[in-house]
């Protein structure tokens, strides 16, 4: 199955490049993903991780400022 | 703002709970039988010496019952529950539920059906033959369907956390479990992994691993991060960290499978990447673990009246256990003890018993009483149930740490003259029988507090009455998917689950595709051997019942370049000797001796006839053998009569038998069959001798499967050893 695309994939020029893309790939992942998060507001956040607590508005901002406590 | 009434569909959660404890059940005491096989060969050889007993189809039947029919239906059974209240929608289609209730337990019944009589294709964790593995990928379309579809009609903007691992799960186990299934089937019952060698041990240890990762890990994340919260009746002690636990998971984990290759025949770039990401994984996953931990924080007082509550704590911890041994399995100088021994063993189990099971126990004791709209029978036998499944735990993993860490430490040692100190394999196996009988013991008492659970859920059940249907109502706002300028540019993603699901996918297709590429297509990276041919007609056939007997899942076939290992086995495992090899044997666990030199290291080779009488009465020609007698191989005669279109599949696959040597293959076989037999009669004692009619025993033993399997064994390592090897 493989052997159809072997050829293309072996004769690439400057394959090295390949680790560089990889390393880069992946430190621009962390860092959207630390950029996403810090960005994140507080009032979303508390918003959406009380979805599994199935309750009305007023009392999860209740519920935070007594977990805060 | 708009009202609307609905009501989420209970009996599907029901029916998954009951399979989820029944087959739980089933699958643990499948597992006993097989670790009382080992405490107690003997036992079982002379009374329950059943083929379809044998420990290496025993074995395969509990892994896949404990990780597919359990932990597949508990995963079923919290994704249906949880679901439906973070969308606030019922699912989808009540139809499509129960297609994926019944077509999982179907699959589950052909496991039963087909893996303790051997059929199999003989990669672990992924036994099921061909059809069966059509059947799972239907069933798991028929799964993601629904729930995407329930996901896109939702009622809440937006998407919980574990609504994402559920996404990924769904995603991922479909990639692994295509790619690892390419097989050729050559009948309904037979077929051929499309990989051989090395690269099917890629891509098999790609799927092993992140089966793991992905079926037995982020579901029940996805579960945790909803029914902690719940069942602490606060929120996820930070969001922000489930999202960073969350995508570095994912992407992290699919990276780490080679690290079940170390110092094998994989390249050593692959084998160094899985190091590091197995590594870099244990920060996601505490991270994840702490994060469920603190959830409780200022509700700890809960713990000690919750016993749900008390589950999900031990889980968590044998979770954070577990992933942080897992990393450390995976350095290379602790991978050299550890590998090929119990302490693997232990280490799956902490992860089994205690995070997937007590996690489930957790669910299923917090469900029941909610479903049936009572109270649970008994709380009192529930926090037994707890004491008795973590001290199970204990007694189960202690010894095999023990054990494996022994094992492996006798495996290196040494005489100062440079000769193995425990030269005789056996010698270290009988060290370890009486951890043995203790893990045994580990393992009852945890079935024991099950079915303490099972009475005690069933007893639940009757007091109350199910409420099938349950009325539930949302608040809608109209603008719902209206995008607000001020908004975030992950919340494209985040609300958007296609969007969230072709990015996860991209995300754990890197990892994957980086390693198994260059594996597949770089010839540099399995040098060909010259004297490396494919096996005679009569090999294969014995290869085939090898795999048949599930004979991988004591005897590994690859020797590490350790000197210790060297001096033991032979000449450490070439890449280039396996090119013809599939499936791969390369085995993961070795309660048996390495079998890699078995017919071609001049110390280490036996007899036909040794072969022979080893098969039939192992404890009797080594003494101190655990290993089953396969009496059923000198009564079952050869079926010779899918030699062509096994000659034919081979080389379809690549493997370079002649044209038209498919004709002449069963005639090659015979004569083969015939030199082995005739070499095992004659070499029978004297006086056995005397009474028999030497040609006629021939021509008798010559059609059985035995001879096949001898074959075999005398070929293994035969074609590395005889030439030198040199890279082409």
């Amino acid at each position: 199955m493989l052997r159809f695309i072997k050829h293309n994939l072996t004769g690439i020029d400057g394959v090295a490049i390949y680790p560089i893309i990889s390393l880069l790939i992946f430190v621009l992942f962390f860092a959207l993903m630390l950029v996403y998060v810090l960005r994140l507001r507080k009032k979303e956040i508390d918003e959406i991780s009380a979805i599994p607590l199935d309750i009305e508005q007023k009392e999860i901002t209740d519920l935070q400022i007594n977990n805060r406590h | 703002m708009e009202v609307q009434k609905f009501s989420y569909d209970n009996k599907i959660v029901k029916n998954f709970a009951y399979a989820t404890i029944i087959w739980g059940i089933t699958g643990m005491v499948v597992g006993l039988i097989a670790a009382l096989q080992l405490a107690f060969p003997e036992f079982f050889n002379d009374y329950l010496g059943f083929s379809f007993l044998s420990f290496g189809r025993i074995r395969p039947l509990h892994t896949n019952a404990v990780i597919f029919a359990f932990v597949g239906n508990g995963i079923f059974m919290g994704v249906y529950y949880s679901l439906q209240r973070l969308l606030k929608t019922r699912m989808w289609s009540d139809k499509l539920s129960t297609i994926n209730f019944w077509g999982w337990q179907f699959i589950i019944l052909c496991a039963v059906a087909t893996l303790p009589f051997g059929i199999t294709s003989g990669k672990e964790y992924a036994e099921l033959e061909w059809w069966i593995d059509i059947l799972i990928a239907i069933l798991w379309v028929v799964f993601g369907w629904n729930m995407f579809a329930t996901i896109l009609v939702r009622r809440v903007k937006h998407l919980y956390v574990a609504i994402w691992f559920y996404i990924a799960t769904f995603v991922t186990v479909a990639i692994l479990h295509i790619f690892n299934s390419f097989e050729l089937p050559i009948s309904f019952l037979k077929s051929y992994s499309w990989y051989a060698g090395v690269q099917d041990a890629l891509v098999q240890w790609w799927y092993g691993h992140n089966a793991v990762a992905f079926f037995l890990t982020t579901p029940y994340l996805g579960l945790m991060y909803y029914f902690v919260p719940k069942a602490a009746n606060r929120p996820v002690y930070s969001y922000r960290l489930s999202i960073i636990h969350f995508w570095a998971l994912i992407f992290i984990y699919i990276w780490a499978g080679p690290h079940h290759l170390l110092y094998s025949a994989l390249p050593d770039w692959a084998q160094s990447l899985g190091v590091v990401f197995s590594v870099m994984l244990i920060a996601p996953s505490w991270g994840g673990m702490l994060n469920g931990l603190l959830t409780l924080r200022g509700a700890w007082d809960r713990v000690r009246d919750d016993v749900m509550l008390k589950f999900m704590v031990v889980a968590l911890t044998c979770y954070g256990m577990a992933t942080f041994e897992g990393p450390l399995l995976s350095l290379k100088n602790v991978n050299v003890i550890s590998h090929f021994t119990d302490w693997t063993i232990a280490h799956v189990h902490i992860g089994g018993l205690g995070w997937n099971g007590m996690m489930t126990f957790g669910l299923l004791y917090w469900l029941f009483p909610r479903l049936f709209r009572t109270q649970l029978y008994s709380r009192k036998m529930a926090n037994q149930h707890f004491w008795i499944a973590t001290l199970g735990i204990l007694l189960y993993a202690v010894p095999m740490y023990y054990a494996g860490f022994m094992q492996g430490l006798m495996w290196q040692e040494f005489n100062a003259d440079g000769t193995l100190k425990y030269q005789d394999f056996l010698e270290t196996v009988q060290m370890i029988r009486p951890f043995y009988i203790l893990r045994s013991i580990g393992g009852l008492l945890y079935i024991i507090g099950a079915v303490m659970m099972f009475y005690n859920l069933v007893k639940t059940a009757k007091s109350g009455s199910l409420l099938a249907n349950e009325d539930a109502e949302a608040t809608i706002e109209v603008e719902q998917h209206k995008k607000s300028s001020k908004e975030h540019w992950h919340r494209g993603i985040e609300s958007r689950p296609v969007q969230m699901m072709l990015l996860a996918i991209v995300v754990v297709a890197i990892g994957g595709l980086v390693q198994i590429i260059p594996t597949m297509i770089v010839k540099s990276n399995i040098p060909t051997i010259s004297a490396v041919k494919p096996y005679t007609p009569l090999e294969l056939q014995g290869r085939d019942l090898y795999i048949r007997e599930g004979c991988y899942n004591c005897h590994s076939q690859l020797i590490r370049p350790l000197r210790f290992e060297t001096a033991r086995f032979g000449e450490y495992s070439k890449a280039g000797e396996f090119v013809y090899d599939h499936p791969f044997q390369w085995g993961s666990k070795r309660t048996g001796p390495d079998l890699a030199r078995e017919g071609g290291n001049i110390k280490i080779k036996k007899s036909n006839f040794w072969h022979y009488q080893h098969m039939i009465r192992p404890k009797d020609v080594s003494k101190g053998s655990i290993m089953p007698a396969y009496t059923w191989l000198k009564e079952n005669d050869l079926d010779i009569s899918n030699t062509e279109a096994k000659i034919n599949a081979m080389r379809t696959l690549g493997v370079p038998y002649k044209k038209g040597y498919e004709k002449t293959a069963t005639n090659d076989l015979m004569l083969q069959a015939n030199e082995i037999a005739a070499d095992i009669i004659k070499n029978q004692p004297a006086e056995l001798l005397k009474n028999i009619n030497v040609e006629e025993e021939t021509k008798k033993l010559e059609k059985k499967e035995i001879v096949a399997l001898i074959a075999y064994l005398q070929r293994l390592g035969k074609d590395a050893m005889t030439t030198s090897t040199s890279p082409k």
